[in-house]
């Protein structure tokens, strides 16, 4: 299958502070490529990089055969942006915002009120079309923010976090129509922090931490990195004691990794089932009281904890 | 270009749409011009809002072909609705009314007037001029003026047709077309049908008196007087310009912050095409916001702007000057909140300079001088000169200063973008 870009070390830096460092990965034509990361990992940088939004300090990318750097106007011919944050007029309804949107792309006449229809009934909002925005609900602004990505039917779909603090049933939606637009043909890039996201719609993830892309491929090929490891997680009180058994588990035999949020502990071991014993036993010992106990084949979040050796939503 | 329209005609939409920037943009002006209107006595009293019937009370003493042509002039069916005329004997009475503010003038076309300006015969050539007498109501400046504007008109005419007459009747002696004993009668009733027929022009003339109320030294006045609206309107619609353009600016900043800028800016528009789309919104809106103002101010208060053509490259040229201004304001600041609270600043002080309060011409020379940093002492040169009757030639120097200090404001804010990197996520 052919590639759609390719980024080649692409570098940003804002001052003493590197935002996004030495990244280079190919997505091909048609797939869905998920950027998993935790908050501030570089995800928005990067796309911003590759929709032409920020120059990189260094490296490129090319996008259907152009360069970010001296053919942007071609690149953005072919990409479609959906941004994290809502971009949209609140004092014009959605038809006027898709209408003034499609026509920024290029798009009039017929063919724009045919475009208007279309994305309005993918993305549900064909009833409310002619409301103002500012009358809708989160959700439904988000789905007018993706309608207007998709107006000119780009060959490559950025869609950054859309689904960030929005009701379960918009999230839904959104993650059914990520894939009835893979379907169709179009090539996304998905930028997430959520792993059942990336999990649910990816045909290959690149995982960012730090600004750097630390793990890329196939889910199965990421957790084949990793080990076939589980990983043990324990839902814990706040108590004080919480550092020295975290200490404590990370000296058990069998125990790879061992690390704590507020109230839980992940640790990667072999088999969860063999460490669970003296896992509780530790717990009692140092006065933690251990609410409850989930076991967690190999997934994204494992290889996340294994590679940088924190929780995903840290 | 065709990105360029959108974007600007995008702005227009979205600043209409904002009913607390209407408010200031549009209903604003109106009422502090009404407001105004009201303090200087143009809309208060009997005579209702706006310029209409005018109440004027005429006396008659003369009974000549001359006072009975100027009573059917105020009472021709041109100036219906215009003015409302009454006739009456005792001229006393007459200003007693207007003393009352029961009327806005009062007019004596005393006995012998015809014949002091068509004189039957050597008595009435040797008697000293008649002079018609206006009586004024002082807290009604702009109906008055009105008033005298039509008495003016008519005696110009007089005269003209006076000239006329004693030119035609000599030829007409010459010719043998008439006898010298017709020469008289022929004489008057031409100089009658020509001054009655005719009301166009406002010449002054020395043949009116006019006397104010509580203030018993007549002039005779030579200087037309100025509806105090064509100075207030104008005054409060540049001031209120400066929001709009400063509003318009704000919203450089406003799109970056809702994340539309960058939005815009991953689609296939230049950063050249967005400036320019923004910068032809503001410019758009401001012609919008005078257009409106002027069209509503003359239909609801009858307001005459002065010739069509050059009011509208005025209103163009003042725009012009002052996105250049809400150009800079936003160039300058870096927060939605700083352009806000310049540009109201702005807007005070270029009201102020730019005599939207009171006249600068009582003001020291240099700060005349000063005051035309804004566009708004430009802006109302012009729009003076156009309210008093002048035409295109009159307002070329505010225009030509107008587009200069836009071309020199545009400069200034595009190195700023420029520099600063505004046009960016």
């Amino acid at each position: 299958m052919s590639s759609i870009l390719q980024a080649s070390h692409l570098v940003k830096k804002y001052a003493d502070f590197t935002a996004v460092n030495d990244i280079s990965f190919v997505i091909a034509e048609g797939e869905i490529f998920s950027l998993l990361g935790p908050n501030g990992a570089g995800k928005t940088t990067t796309i911003s990089m590759l929709s032409t939004l920020f120059e990189p300090t260094s490296g490129d990318a090319t996008i259907g055969g152009h360069s970010v750097l001296r053919e942007p106007m071609a690149v953005r011919q072919v990409i479609g942006v959906i941004p994290q944050d809502l971009a949209l007029y609140e004092d014009l309804s959605a038809r006027e915002n898709l209408n003034f949107w499609g026509q920024m792309y290029g798009l009039s006449g017929r063919t724009l009120h045919q475009r208007v229809d279309e994305v309005l009934e993918q993305t549900g909002m064909a009833e409310k079309a002619n409301q103002r925005v500012k009358t809708y609900s989160g959700g439904m602004k988000r789905r007018v923010n993706i309608a207007v990505g998709l107006l000119h039917r780009p060959r490559l779909l950025f869609m950054d976090e859309p689904t960030v603090g929005i009701d379960p049933q918009s999230r839904r939606a959104i993650l059914d129509s990520v894939k009835a637009l893979n379907k169709e043909g179009m090539t996304v890039l998905y930028t997430t922090h959520y792993m059942e996201e990336a999990h649910e719609l990816s045909d290959r993830v690149g995982i960012i931490d730090h600004g750097q892309l630390i793990a890329l491929g196939t889910q199965a090929e990421l957790t084949r990195q990793v080990g076939v490891n589980d990983t043990l997680v324990l839902h814990v009180g706040e108590e004080e004691t919480l550092d020295a058994l975290v200490a404590g588990i990370r000296v058990l035999p069998g125990v790879i990794t061992a690390d704590r949020t507020d109230h839980t502990i992940a640790i990667l071991t072999p088999s969860a089932a063999d460490i669970l014993a003296p896992v509780i036993t530790q717990a009692n010992a140092s006065g933690v009281k251990v609410r409850s106990v989930d076991i967690q084949e190999p997934n994204l979040e494992a290889v996340f904890l294994g590679l940088t050796g924190r929780a995903l939503r840290d | 270009m065709k990105k360029i329209f959108l974007i600007g005609f995008k702005d227009l939409t979205l600043i209409f749409r904002d009913p607390a920037a209407l408010l200031l943009m549009l209903l604003a002006p109106f009422v502090l011009t009404l407001g105004l209107g009201f303090v200087t006595g143009r809309l208060g009293g009997n005579s209702g809002s706006g310029l209409r019937d005018i109440p004027v009370i005429l006396v008659n003493q003369d009974g000549g072909d001359l006072g009975n042509a100027l009573v059917q002039v105020f009472q021709s069916p041109d100036l219906n609705g215009l003015l409302a005329p009454t006739l009456s004997t005792d001229f006393a009475d007459a200003q007693a009314q207007v003393e009352a503010n029961k009327a806005d003038a009062a007019i004596l076309i005393p006995a012998g007037f015809t014949n002091s300006i068509i004189p039957t015969g050597l008595a009435d050539i040797n008697a000293s001029a008649v002079q018609l007498q206006l009586f004024a109501n002082p807290t009604r400046p702009t109906s008055v003026g009105v008033v005298k504007t039509v008495l003016e008109s008519f005696l110009d005419q007089v005269e003209t047709a006076h000239l006329i007459g004693r030119v035609s009747i000599a030829q007409m002696l010459t010719a043998g077309i008439i006898q010298p004993a017709q020469a008289q009668s022929v004489g008057a009733k031409l100089g009658a049908q020509i001054a009655a027929s005719r009301l166009s022009g406002a010449a002054n003339s020395s043949a009116i008196k006019i006397v104010s109320p509580g203030n018993n030294s007549s002039s005779t006045s030579r200087s037309f007087q100025v509806n105090t609206l064509a100075l207030i309107a104008p005054g409060m619609a540049l001031m209120f310009l400066m929001y709009t353009v400063t509003y318009g600016g704000r919203s450089l900043l406003a799109e970056r912050n809702q994340g539309t800028l960058p939005r815009l800016l991953v689609s296939p528009t230049s950063s050249t095409q967005v400036l320019a789309g923004k910068v032809f919104g503001i410019f758009i809106t401001g012609v919008a916001q005078m257009l409106i103002l002027i069209l509503g101010t003359a239909l609801l208060f009858g307001l005459h702007w002065g010739d069509p053509l050059a009011t509208l490259l005025l209103v163009l040229a003042a725009v012009a000057a002052a996105t250049g201004w809400g150009l800079l304001v936003a160039s300058l600041s870096k927060t939605t909140s700083q352009i806000s609270s310049v540009g109201s600043a702005l807007m005070l002080i270029f009201g102020l300079l730019g005599g939207s309060f009171f006249s600068m011409s009582a003001l020291p020379r240099w700060v005349q001088v000063f005051s035309h940093i804004s566009p708004n002492a430009w802006g109302m040169d012009g729009f003076s000169s156009l309210a008093l009757g002048d035409g295109l030639s009159a307002i070329t120097t505010p225009v030509l200063a107008l587009l200069l200090m836009a071309a020199l404001l545009f400069g200034a804010a595009a190195l700023l973008i420029n520099r600063r990197n505004f046009i960016t996520a």
